[in-house]
């Protein structure tokens, strides 16, 4: 095998903090510009936002979990909906997922960083200043009826509720600002990883030899510019209303609440497939490897992943089917929006082929993907039942809806993040995780998550509409808030094992070494964690797994490209 | 499909026969819409459960026949890059499954959006408001508020009824389960739905679409009466408000002071002074079951809490507590108790 | 294990093609250039939404004109540009200044008859983002548009500002001909505002 060549290991990189005053460490990651550190400092971010996000959903269900509850006023409640689902998805679900890009893109391709290293310094801190600007309002709006003033229209805004009539006071302008900074960010960060992987790819790395992360981070990338566009210019355009005194959506003056709809979810539908490609990214990186076996279908997953970019693009309406449209639109996003469940189903199959045939290993990482893969074609199912509009025209804007979106984020998206952050952790500080509380923090958080959002449908199919903050005792609602109710405290201590772990691991963890796992990306071929400057010498490569090929000569994945 | 439908009533395995008669489920449909959706949904369920029990079952075999057992060599298993007939036959076989459920569920749509109104169908115009619901029968001159009285619609000579609705101020969404999916209310905009109760009865719902502090408490209530019911409730509602202003009783006094307060801003009574179009028409208010948009009953205690401080019982309704002194509170309620 | 190149293992076809990728400067402004169109987009699809829908006030074409010597001053400041980038390319400096200048003059003139017709429609049609729909899209798009040539004749200016005091370079002008890509951008959006709102929506 190799000789190694003199790099710093974990032990020198350790000493090189060792003796310096904590300011001039604080001042290092406050000025950095190194992906590694940007990255770590997106998912540092994303989880204080994660427990920020989580509290308010704690709140929210024990408001919920008896009829005519008083936990919370009404107005409080609306704001806590308000904020958990904008913290969620702006604060916490695009800066992990940016933040784990930011680290591996370079990595896995080769490269020594981004290809805008201050662009991508900018981006964080512009996303950061955006979410301290959100919270900001609990003090700084004044809101309707002087309760709190943090925004209360819902996630999704709707017009002409958010017009300066209908919400005074400055709460909504929090929102619309922050979230605008946050697509500034947003749009840096994805010019930064299409630049990075279209131009700094190491030799030998053709577009065909990427690792399957890479193409979906580029694609992911792509989508943003085209998605939050739409959204920035709404956001414009509410502005504009609230101050200048235009019309946009005016409906006094003429102006449309549906024309905001549509705006909104031409932005709303293709980000959520921006929160769920990267979270195929790392199903694709880290099955195939406690498997054992190359990933299956490497094109008709290359083909797929852009299908559904593309696709996504077209369904939006599917969350306007209640709205009014003619029958002829309705149906015109009803078969758009099924048919973005065969690219979908074909990833699905690809994965059960992969595992099929190999040796698995049931390490936290693989449990966590084994999760993902029930639960996510659990929650596409339900959305092939949403996706024929009646069913909405029943279930739109009900529980069900919620327990269909949650099974996504959470049951799909979350469970991939956690699988990540136990497959990485080890690159990233050269420290193991504990096996043991991941395999605690796992079986808590299935149960907890199994009894939240599996018992959350049926309120809804009993006619439970969403963002309510009371119900009546009489519509049979209350013992499943209840289940559901408790199965939040699960999840919330399976996170709290979770966060214990990344922390002691750091001080107790097993030395990892560079490649643990036995894995075949060129991230694994570094030292861990990386230096800063990555690679000794920029690699070249010949197949989709340089280190498969570097470990088994007698096979290398070349003799089959 | 009798046996599914039975089965999905009592899907809520808690509490049982309370569930399986709420007066909300999706799964229990009393009018066309709802019931074209229920089959719908029986279908599309159908298939899912069936996908979902193949793929979750090849996903369960596989981790566990394949898993790395200790006893095993080091060796790593085959590797396999891909099969083209594979990927052709794991994505024809989707798309066929595809095109049949948009075929059924574009049926679906037609048959509830696309087929012409009849002409005996009765008119409603629907108004939603924060947060209370107005209903006007453009046909018959009646106007009032909160609780939809319609005529039963027998299958054999259909007489549904057709909401014409908007929004007098954001968006809201007109839900009532168990007659039809749900239409969104919306401002500057007219949407249209329709309805056709096959048995009398009270059918509950609630606003679906956020519309500001109380939109958990505007809920709906519809009345299915039989066509007898219907006309008597119609000529009722009809007349104008029962004048008390002749006499000395509490509610005769109650009816000056109700005039030359703001009340008559914002309410209306039909044949008085009061001829305001922001809140709900008090006309026959005493005829309804409830207050505050279905979320209190109606009863003269509430109503007296109501009208000293709406936000103590629905905090953010736009009904500004009105500062009345207890006597004139008394009297108040004493009028409005009249108003059947 | 570390990877070096002597790891790597040895191809049967070994042709050492270059390996040349894109420059990063063009390919993260096409980027960028996605991105605003994708907002100027929106911009379009509420003024085309909203053309005949105003419930008063006064009408396009009741108070627009064709603004034809903008639209050439703006269109012709993409060729300056376009001289400007070949110019460096080539290594002339005086010649890349002066059409640098030109751009930056004619970019200056276009705003210059942008705020001369916004002023005629205030002052004079009662036209503003207030009075209707069509002042509402209108003034928003066309504003959109004339921020981005604001944000671009700095950058112009600057760029102009260091050419003047010598410090621009041969070696410079890929960089210059990235920020020529935002102004081309600029002007073709232009002409798809200058379609819709002078001519279509009249």
């Amino acid at each position: 095998m190799s000789a190694t060549t003199q790099l710093p290991g974990i032990n020198e990189t350790l000493s090189a903090h060792e003796g310096r005053p904590p300011i001039s460490i604080v001042y290092e990651w406050l000025t950095t510009v190194d992906h590694k550190k940007i990255g770590l400092m997106y998912i540092g971010f994303a989880l204080i936002f994660l427990v920020v996000g989580g509290i308010e959903a704690i709140l929210m269900r024990i408001q919920l979990a008896v009829p005519n509850n008083h936990f919370v006023a009404p107005q409080v409640f609306n704001q806590l909906f308000t904020m958990h689902g904008t913290t969620m998805i702006f604060f916490v679900a695009m800066p992990v997922l940016f933040g784990w890009g930011n680290y591996l893109v370079p990595l896995m391709i080769g490269a020594r960083d981004m290809a805008f290293p201050r662009l991508n310094a900018f981006s964080f801190w512009v996303s950061a200043f955006a979410g301290f600007l959100l919270y900001f309002s609990y003090f700084g709006a004044s809101g309707l009826y002087g309760a709190g003033s943090a925004p209360d229209v819902g996630w999704f805004a709707y017009a002409p509720l958010t017009s300066r009539v209908f919400s005074p006071g400055h709460s909504t302008d929090y929102w619309t600002l922050s979230i605008f900074l946050s697509g500034v960010g947003s749009i840096g960060t994805a010019v930064n990883f299409v630049s990075t992987i279209i131009c700094m790819r190491c030799k030998g790395m053709k577009m065909s030899r990427m690792p399957l992360l890479v193409w979906l981070y580029l694609v992911t990338s792509a989508m943003v510019f085209v998605t939050i566009s739409p959204l920035t210019a709404a956001q414009i355009m509410l502005t504009l209303d609230r101050y200048l005194g235009s019309h946009f959506f005016d409906t006094q003056a003429g102006g449309s609440a549906v024309l905001w709809m549509h705006f909104f979810w031409i932005f709303g539908h293709p980000e959520v497939y921006i929160l769920i490609l990267p979270s195929f990214a790392f199903i694709n990186e880290i099955v195939p490897v406690f498997s054992r076996k190359a990933m299956f279908g490497y094109p008709a997953m290359v083909a797929a992943s852009v299908g559904i970019g593309f696709i996504s693009l077209s369904v939006w309406a599917h969350h306007m089917f209640t709205v009014g449209m003619t029958a002829a639109a309705n149906t015109f996003f009803v078969f758009a929006t099924m048919v973005i469940s065969v690219p979908t189903g074909i990833k699905i199959f690809n994965w059960l082929a992969t595992i099929w045939g190999g040796k698995v290993i049931f390490a936290t990482p693989m449990i966590f993907c084994i999760g993902f893969l029930f639960q996510f074609l659990i929650a596409g199912l339900t959305g092939i039942m949403l996706s024929a509009a009646p069913f909405t025209w029943q279930l739109g804007n009900s529980y069900f809806v919620v327990a269909h979106f949650h099974y996504v984020i959470v049951g799909g998206i979350l469970f991939a993040l956690f699988a990540a952050f136990y497959y990485w952790y080890p690159k990233v500080t050269g420290k193991m995780m504990s096996e043991t509380l991941g395999k605690w923090h796992f079986w808590l958080f299935v149960i907890g998550f199994h009894l939240t959002f599996d018992f959350m449908h049926i309120p809804g199919l009993l006619g439970m509409p969403r963002r309510i903050y009371t119900y009546e005792a009489s519509r049979g609602w209350g013992t499943l808030n209840l289940i559901v109710s408790i199965g939040a405290i699960f999840q919330a201590a399976a996170t709290l094992v979770f966060v214990y772990n990344l922390i002691r691991s750091y001080y107790k963890g097993k030395d990892a070494g560079h490649d643990p796992w036995d894995a075949w990306t060129l991230e694994w071929s570094t030292t861990s964690p990386p230096p800063h400057y990555n690679f000794a010498t920029l690699p070249t490569v010949y197949s989709r797994r340089p280190l498969w090929d570097i470990k088994h000569p007698d096979d290398p994945d070349s003799d089959f490209e | 499909m009798d046996i599914f439908r039975l089965a999905l009533l009592t899907v809520p395995l808690c509490n049982g026969t309370a569930i399986a008669q709420s007066s909300t489920n999706i799964f229990a449909p009393a009018a066309t819409p709802a019931n074209s959706i229920f089959e719908l949904s029986m279908l599309v369920l159908g298939v899912t459960l069936a996908i979902f029990l193949i793929v979750a079952g090849l996903l369960l075999y596989a981790i566990i026949r394949y898993r790395h057992k200790p006893e095993d060599s080091d060796q790593e298993p085959a590797q396999i890059y891909g099969s083209n007939q594979i990927e052709v036959s794991w994505t024809v076989i989707p798309i066929l499954i595809v095109v049949m459920l948009f075929l059924s569920t574009t049926r679906v749509i037609l048959g509830t959006q696309a087929i012409p109104k009849p002409g005996n169908a009765l008119d409603v115009t629907v108004i939603g408001h924060q947060f209370w619901w107005e209903y006007r029968y453009p046909k018959l001159g009646v106007i009032t508020a909160n609780e939809l009285h319609i005529p039963v619609s027998d299958p054999a000579n259909p007489v549904p009824t057709y909401l014409t609705m908007s929004s007098a101020d954001v968006a809201h969404s007109f839900w009532v389960p168990r007659l039809a999916g749900k239409t969104d209310v919306i401002p500057n905009r007219v949407n249209t739905m329709w309805m056709d109760p096959s048995q009398p009865g009270l059918y509950l719902g609630q606003c679906a679409q956020y519309c500001g502090t109380q939109h958990a408490k505007m809920l709906l209530r519809v009345y299915a009466d039989s066509p007898a019911q219907f006309d008597a409730w119609i000529s009722q509602q009809k007349k104008p408000a029962v004048d008390q202003s002749t006499g000395n009783t509490a509610a005769s006094e109650g009816q000056t002071v109700f005039m030359q307060n703001a009340c008559i801003n914002c309410h209306a009574i039909s044949g008085t002074a009061a001829t305001g179009r922001f809140g709900p028409d008090l006309t026959h208010l005493a005829s309804r079951d409830t207050i505050a948009s279905g979320a209190i009953p109606n009863t003269a205690e509430n109503l007296r809490a109501w009208i000293d401080n709406p936000n103590t019982m629905k905090p953010g309704s736009l009904m500004p507590p009105m500062h009345l002194n207890s006597h004139d509170l008394d009297v108040i309620t004493a009028y409005l108790t009249q108003l059947r | 294990m570390m990877m070096r190149e002597s790891d790597a293992i040895p191809m049967a076809e070994v042709a050492e093609t270059e390996w040349v990728l894109p420059y990063r400067g063009n390919v993260g402004m096409v980027c960028l250039i996605l991105a605003e169109s994708a907002i100027f987009i929106i911009f379009v699809v509420a003024y085309i939404y909203y053309i005949g829908k105003s419930l008063t006030g006064p009408t396009p074409a009741q108070v627009l004109e064709l603004p034809i010597f903008g639209t050439v001053c703006l269109l012709s400041s993409s060729i300056t540009v376009h001289f400007a980038v070949s110019a460096l390319r080539h290594g002339k400096m005086r010649s890349c200044t002066i059409q640098l200048a030109g751009t930056v003059l004619l970019g200056t003139i276009f705003l210059i008859t942008t705020a001369r017709e916004w002023y005629h429609l205030i002052h004079d049609e009662g036209l503003t983002i207030q009075t209707n729909l069509f002042g509402t899209t209108y003034y928003s798009l066309v504003g959109l548009h004339a921020s981005h040539v604001v944000v671009g004749l700095i950058m112009l200016s600057l760029v102009l500002g260091f050419s003047l005091f010598g410090l621009i370079k041969e070696e410079h002008s890929e960089k210059l001909e990235v920020l020529s890509l935002y102004w081309h951008f600029v002007d073709a959006v232009w002409v798809v505002v200058f379609t819709v709102v002078y001519v279509l929506g009249r």
